[in-house]
């Protein structure tokens, strides 16, 4: 069978640097932060109060209050950043409703939701006092089951979870099932809600940084000086679909997605390697028939922890050697996205690529041993680029690797 | 608390939540068309009961209550009880 070339038509973003994809363009070429201290987890006990901030989405008027009442925090995201990429795929109702349209998207938390309806069962002693909406906002897949209700969606239809490289793998997957011909427009991305309860025991494993002093300098990829991540979210939606149908359809055409590499660690459940990210990257660029040479950006996954930044640049300087294509970690202005940094990673990406820049590692002032082997973009880079790669790690030891192209025919 | 603020209470939170208009909600007219109720709502109708007036409905009560004066009647009773 032909292998099909699988191309994005549509993106869309809800995150703490911008709440669409020319907002958060013009954030990232400043360089610009979205972290800030959040009082009510310092009075929550947390050990860091540090966080992405993002404003509550406003649904009311825009659909049905059946469906908003069904919605968890990561689906009001999710909803936004959708409507967002199917207007710039130019896919309006009347498309999804007479094709078989999927959905993949990567989610791996519904804590507040979750742990709202727990104390309400305990507060009332009463099961249907959580009201209809609880279960469809506690389960994981609340992303897909109600942007698939929502949209009247009719291809496939499922969550991935695969911690913090969701969304980078729902990505792989989507590109995947249209390469091989079993589904021609599949709408994916990561959700990540933003709450003190979806980060209250990733904080009480000290893996937060605790900079409070200066939050948005708090986030510090590759830097000798960093402490710990600072946990963030939203959601960031990518509309893959085959070439013909973006053709036929008269669709703008933001990339080809060209290669996809996965791997698993087999070790520790929250210690990073070097072995299986360096299994992903090379897989991906097999899978893409191309070179180190011809990867113009890398953004990294380096989410500001010691040991996972330190071990993804000893797996890029293996793969790459002295190749040093420009690098940058933009979780340096975003903090860690979670489950949707692999998607909105993408989107970043794309958007320093249609723009001719790449994007900063801020606060980046003395690289470690390791990260001074790579080319780390410490400022804003004026540069034309054709092909990025994007890497995304998570617990459990799961590794995804995609590389995007420019499409020029 | 009266009749009358029974009344006023239930339209108001009725309004609120089904994102009605006030003036659509007649004694006479039928509640389950007016919100646009399906199974799940009246769960969220038992919700909203308890939350503003302190009781718990079982779904069978909903039996037979067609009208928002029944609704209204149902909800007098009880909190007279």
């Amino acid at each position: 069978m032909q292998l099909r070339r699988v191309v994005i038509t549509g993106t869309g973003i809800y995150s703490c640097i911008g709440k669409d994809v020319s907002e958060v363009t013009k954030s990232l070429y400043k360089g610009q932060s979205g972290i800030v201290f959040s009082q009510e987890r310092k009075d929550l006990g947390f050990r860091s109060a540090l966080t992405g901030y993002l404003d509550k989405p406003d649904l009311q008027g825009l659909i049905h209050r059946r469906y908003r009442n069904y919605m968890s925090q990561e689906a009001e995201y999710a909803y936004l950043s959708t409507i967002e990429a199917l207007k710039q795929a130019k896919m309006e109702q009347d498309f999804l409703d007479n094709n078989e349209v999927g959905i993949l998207f990567g989610n791996d938390s519904t804590a507040k939701a979750v742990i709202e309806s727990a104390d309400i069962i305990r507060t009332k002693k009463d099961t249907t006092l959580v009201g209809s909406g609880a279960i469809f906002q506690s389960m994981n897949s609340t992303v897909t089951m109600n942007l698939s209700t929502i949209f009247r969606l009719k291809g496939i239809n499922f969550t991935i979870s695969g911690a913090c490289a969701s969304g980078s793998h729902s990505i792989g997957m989507a590109y995947t099932m249209i390469r091989h011909g079993y589904q021609n427009v599949v709408i994916c991305g990561g959700a990540q809600e933003v709450n003190a309860m979806a980060f209250g025991s990733f904080d009480g494993i000290g893996a937060f940084s605790i900079r409070e002093s200066a939050p948005t300098q708090a986030s510090r990829p590759f830097d000798i000086g960093r402490d710990g991540l600072v946990p963030s979210g939203g959601a960031a939606t990518v509309i893959l679909e085959t070439l013909e149908s973006a053709l036929r359809r008269g669709a703008p055409i933001l990339g080809e997605v060209i290669g996809y590499g996965f791997s698993s660690n087999g070790g520790h459940i929250s210690q990073p390697n070097v072995d299986g990210p360096s299994r992903s990257l090379r897989m991906c660029l097999k899978d893409a028939e191309i070179m180190t040479k011809d990867i113009g950006y890398i953004n990294a996954h380096a989410t500001s922890t010691i040991i996972g930044d330190m071990n993804e640049a000893k797996a890029i300087y293996e793969v790459f050697g002295t190749e040093k294509p420009l690098l940058s970690s933009t979780k340096s202005m975003t903090g860690h996205e979670c489950w949707m940094a692999g998607a909105s990673e993408i989107v970043y990406s794309l958007a320093m690529m249609h723009n001719d820049f790449i994007a900063p590692n801020i606060n980046l002032e003395t690289p470690d041993e390791d990260s001074a082997k790579l080319n780390i973009a410490k400022t804003t880079i004026e540069k034309n680029f054709d092909i990025f790669l994007s890497n995304s790690f998570g617990f459990g030891g799961t590794n995804s690797t995609l590389i995007v192209k420019k499409y020029k025919g | 608390m009266s009749n009358e603020e029974i009344v006023s209470t239930t339209k108001m939170f009725l309004v609120e939540e089904f994102e009605v208009n006030e003036a659509d909600i007649l004694p006479s007219a039928s509640l389950k068309d007016t919100l646009d109720l399906d199974s799940l709502d009246y769960v969220d109708l038992v919700v909203l009961i308890d939350s503003h007036f302190g009781f718990k409905v079982e779904q069978q009560d909903f039996v037979g209550m067609v009208t928002f004066q029944d609704f209204y009647n149902f909800i007098i009773k009880k909190v007279n009880k």
